[in-house]
């Protein structure tokens, strides 16, 4: 037999004839590293374990004749198929990882490596929230530490650090304003929020138990002051106001709203979820404002994790901090660091809504939020604004000849550039442009928000993105935009390149699949 | 600065492209007396990683870390082995650094696990569905009471005794507010749960009852009499789950006929970290899903006809409805979900069985060593992986004791309820697969020792 001396061709043969487009198919519809992955339902077996566990003790169980005798229907995967299986699924998502991703109010920054390593640290991540206070005095040093730096640069006197998330962070607030005036014997209400706020602001603010009014923009996409002072009066508890607010611009009347709120005899939220845009460089405290939440998960870099957990301390003004929830750190003068809660309230905190939340908060949120503030300090603080503020306007200015950008005219654009679908053709949208930016590799902006904007588009790329990166999204989105102004057909069914075209919404919540259900054929068989 | 990739040069470059000759003209907007002239003051400047790396150690080694000592705390956060990988999947970019599924053709990733998570919660809990997560258990717990005020608009909400006093405290925050009207009281160190008195409180007025189990002294009884009573009403029974691996032993609440189940998914996937970031479970009965609150995942098609999954049913939510919205709830807790989700995946029915009978067997012979011990007894006929001892006198200055001798010994009562008296004397301890039979005779011997 003679050896092959040739070796594998390393060339392609010439002249072969090229396919057209989806001409080839492939026997598992896979697409090279384009894979589809089923179900853990569907490939793994309730017999099988991806665990390993020591005997247990040959003692009699004592579980009161509540044996649970039913099959439970959970399937296993040894670790190996374990590790490809939410492998393959990672692999059809994107994310900050992976490029920019410019969702307006979302803040999708880069999420730095060092914080979760910290995070990871086994004396906060293995430690029990009920332990005896002197076995975590690092643990709330380090809460006592984080709520300095945001006291510090809101310029506010106190911080409630439980709340779960923004939302949470709202509630908390709300419900202070609603204790604060309930001290003085002057129940109010109705609270006023902005037409262009998120829809979490009428949401708390229902929850709580606030009828819920709009306040007018003008037509500069900012509260209009004349409006709001005439609604202002007995019946009025407070407002929400985003600022800067949801349309990227900040509200220059902002002092003097809260002036005349507090004049009348109501207190001011103000929903901290776009505080990115001014953070070291601009004190909500000299606002005016009574309390505010903070996005650690915006602001702060901490991870969205495909939807939380997110983190929402809340900054309270002198009015407000004595009605703040429980727990929270105090430092004695010796150094020791107390938990106020409910053994403790008493003495120290007696005007206290109460808990909003088991335990003391996101304890994992606030070692990398911290994290990311020592990492930057106050004149890194200061550039992340800066530079967010400046990519920002960048992106507005070089696409405002090709997209309607409503407040354009008015003035720079905070931390975020408001388009709207102005000039569209063909009944195109833009949901139709959002969908086209895929395929271009993006992340689409925030669509058809703040409601006051027809078809909105609001992008922020925020700081952590390069200008090379920036000028190649700006190419991107103002190619996929004159496709929208020219009626290009084809970006009617964008996405083409995802891991799936466009997915019926509708079907989905008609008759809504929630679960997993074995297949009528094997149910059948199986009886 | 190392996550700021403009140069000065870019900076210069941008602002002529926006027109602009300084950083300052985008802030024209900003009042001048609220403009900072340079950075805040009383913070550091900015720092390196090894510097960083330093201050965040030293706060960390001030701390007791569970898996260094004998550790005996439950009461709503467990600790538990968490495979390697789990951290490993949850720490893919991919997964960490994605944000809500808004974008379904590129968040497929996400959204499966959600759909994997949701069939597996229901399926633990024994009802027919279960949404995306919640921040954790306790708020879950409201948002379940909120629910059950909306089927059945009515507002008196029954506690029972043996409802973490966590939960039961946000509650009483939120129905301060709500004007619901609460029945609680703090458990009696008995044997027996509350399930007679909670009987007799039943009447035409209740929206709903809320039972938890194994509940805060790790005691286990069946809810069947409770639910039949609560139907008969046309209330609801809510079942709180602080310890989902106690399902992998015991009879699940939906079994039992409870409507709604909530739960703290901590235990599978996610770790201690001082009390959170955790993750809300939420289960219901089919016919309640459109007035659930948080996230939903559900399964759809795309325009070729593969099968996909989108986020749905989102107008019971706060960016459509708004004021009117089942809640206000919007971020969730997916990282955690994702976690829990890849735990029980390794686990699978096999394994979690295993690890909940791990569990329970560890804990009756810590109990029976424990109950050994002159002036200790042991509260509870049946129970998981908790229970509660008895001793003599209050038992925070013991469990303070014990810490400084790094023994991490239980959770006193008297710090959940510091206004009762009496319950001081008691002392919840939990036994998970992480501790040792070295662990339990170190605590007998120093429990013997204080009592001595």
């Amino acid at each position: 037999m003679n050896m092959l001396t040739e070796g594998r061709p390393t060339k392609q043969e010439a002249n072969i004839a090229m396919p057209e487009p989806g001409a080839v198919q492939t026997h598992t519809g896979n697409r090279a590293l384009m894979v589809d992955e089923p179900l853990i339902f569907e490939t793994g077996s309730p017999d099988r374990s991806g665990v390993d566990l020591p005997e247990a003790p040959a003692v009699d169980s004592r579980l009161g004749g509540l044996e649970r005798d039913d099959a439970i229907g959970i399937p296993g995967l040894s670790e190996a198929e374990t590790v490809r299986h939410y492998t393959r699924l990672s692999r059809q998502n994107y994310a900050i990882d992976v490029g920019l991703f410019p969702l307006g109010s979302c803040t999708m920054k880069h999420n730095p490596r060092l914080n979760e390593k910290m995070a990871r640290l086994k004396g906060f991540s293995d430690i029990h929230p009920l332990q005896p206070v002197d076995s975590v005095q690092g643990a709330l040093g380090l809460i006592y530490e984080l709520a300095t730096w945001l006291k510090t640069l809101t310029g506010m006197p106190a911080v409630a650090m439980s709340p779960k998330a923004g939302a949470h962070g709202e509630l908390c607030g709300i419900l202070a304003i609603r204790s604060a005036l309930e001290a003085r014997g002057d129940a109010r209400e109705v609270i006023l929020v902005p037409e262009s706020a998120h829809g979490t602001n009428p949401a708390t603010a229902a929850f709580a138990g606030y009828k819920v009014e709009d306040i007018p923009a003008n037509a500069d996409g900012r509260v209009d002051l004349d409006a709001l002072k005439a609604r202002l009066g007995p019946d009025v508890a407070g407002v929400m106001i985003t600022n800067p607010n949801t349309c990227g611009l900040f509200e220059p009347d902002m002092k003097a709203i809260s002036d005349a709120v507090h004049e009348a005899g109501g207190l001011v939220y103000c929903d901290g979820a776009n505080f990115n845009a001014i953070v070291g460089r601009v004190r909500p405290g000299d606002l005016g404002i009574d309390a505010m939440h903070i996005n650690l998960h915006k602001t702060f870099s901490t991870p969205h994790g495909g939807g939380g957990p997110g983190s929402g301390p809340v900054v309270f003004s002198e009015a407000l901090a004595p009605f703040a929830p429980l727990p929270f750190v105090e430092k004695s003068e010796d150094g020791h660091f107390r938990l106020v809660e409910e053994e403790t309230a008493e003495e120290h905190h007696a005007s206290s809504f109460g808990r909003m939340v088991a335990f003391h908060g996101q304890m994992g949120m606030f070692t990398r939020a911290l994290t990311y503030m020592l990492s930057h300090g106050a004149d890194g603080l200061k550039q992340v604004a800066e530079d967010a503020v400046l990519n920002a306007n960048y992106v507005l200015r070089s696409l405002e000849d090709v997209l309607d950008a409503p407040f354009a005219k008015s003035g720079p654009c905070m931390h975020e550039a408001l388009f709207s679908d102005k000039g569209f053709s063909n009944g195109l949208t833009t949901l139709d442009l959002a969908k086209g930016l895929i395929d271009e590799g993006y992340h689409p902006m925030t669509m058809y928000f703040p409601l006051v904007v027809h078809g909105a588009m609001l992008v922020e790329p925020t700081e952590t993105e390069s200008k090379a990166a920036i000028d190649q999204f700006i190419g991107a989105l103002r190619s996929v935009a004159e496709r929208a102004k020219a009626g290009d057909e084809l970006l009617k069914s964008a996405p083409h390149f995802a891991p799936r075209r466009r997915l019926d919404e509708t079907q989905a919540a008609r008759k809504p699949i929630l679960v997993w259900q074995e297949p009528e054929e094997y149910a059948e068989a199986a009886e | 600065m190392r996550y700021l990739p403009l140069t000065p040069h870019d900076r210069q470059d941008m602002l002529a492209t926006v027109g602009v000759s300084s950083i300052d003209e985008l802030f024209v907007d900003v009042p001048e007396d609220a403009r900072l002239d340079g950075p805040i003051r009383d913070l550091p400047m900015h720092a390196g990683e090894m510097a960083v790396e330093a201050h965040m150690k030293k706060l960390a080694k001030n701390n007791s870390a569970a898996g260094d000592m004998p550790f005996f705390l439950g009461a709503g956060a467990y600790r538990h082995h968490v495979p390697a990988s789990v951290d490993h999947i949850i720490q893919r970019g991919e997964f960490l650094t994605a944000y809500t599924p808004y974008q379904p053709e590129i968040a497929q990733g996400t959204l499966q696990t959600l759909f994997e998570f949701q069939t597996q919660v229901a399926r633990l809990f024994g009802v027919d569905v279960a949404n995306a997560s919640m921040y954790d258990g306790s708020t879950a717990c409201w948002e379940a009471i909120v629910m059950a005020r909306r089927i059945t608009k009515r507002g008196k909400v029954i506690l029972s005794s043996g409802l973490h006093p966590h939960y039961v405290s946000v509650a009483e925050t939120m129905a301060r507010f709500t004007k619901d009207q609460l029945v609680n009281a703090a458990p009696t160190l008995e044997a027996a749960t509350d399930g007679a008195n909670l009987l007799d409180q039943i009447d035409d007025d209740t929206s709903c009852v809320v039972v938890q189990y194994p509940d805060i002294l790790g005691r286990i009884s069946d809810m069947s009499a409770l639910v039949e009573k609560a139907h008969n009403h046309k209330a609801l029974l809510i079942a709180v789950v602080t310890e989902p691996v106690a399902l992998g032993a015991i009879t699940s609440p939906g079994q039992m006929g409870a409507d709604i189940v909530v739960g703290e998914g901590q235990s599978l996937g996610v770790g201690l970290q001082f009390g959170g970031p955790y993750v809300g479970l939420f289960g219901c009965k089919q016919k309640y899903v459109r007035q659930m609150p948080g996230r939903l995942c559900g399964e759809t098609v795309d325009s070729e006809g593969k099968r996909g999954f989108v986020l749905t049913l989102s107008t019971r939510e706060q960016h459509i409805r708004r004021e009117k919205a089942t809640s206000n709830i919007c971020t969730n807790s997916g990282l955690c979900a994702l976690a829990f989700t890849a735990h029980m995946t390794l686990l699978g029915e096999k394994g979690l069985r295993e690890l909940a009978m791990l569990n329970h067997k560890k804990a009756v012979a810590a109990a029976d060593r424990l109950a050994k011990i002159d002036g200790v007894s042991v509260l509870n006929e049946s129970f998981f992986n908790e229970f509660t001892l008895v001793l003599d006198k209050d038992t925070r200055p013991i469990v303070r004791k014990l810490a400084d001798q790094k023994i991490l010994a239980g959770v006193s009562l008297g710090r959940l309820y510091p206004d009762e008296g009496k319950l001081a004397h008691g002392l919840i301890v939990a036994v998970t697969e992480t501790t040792s039979d070295e662990d339990v005779e170190i605590l007998a011997t120093a429990l013997e020792g204080e009592l001595a």
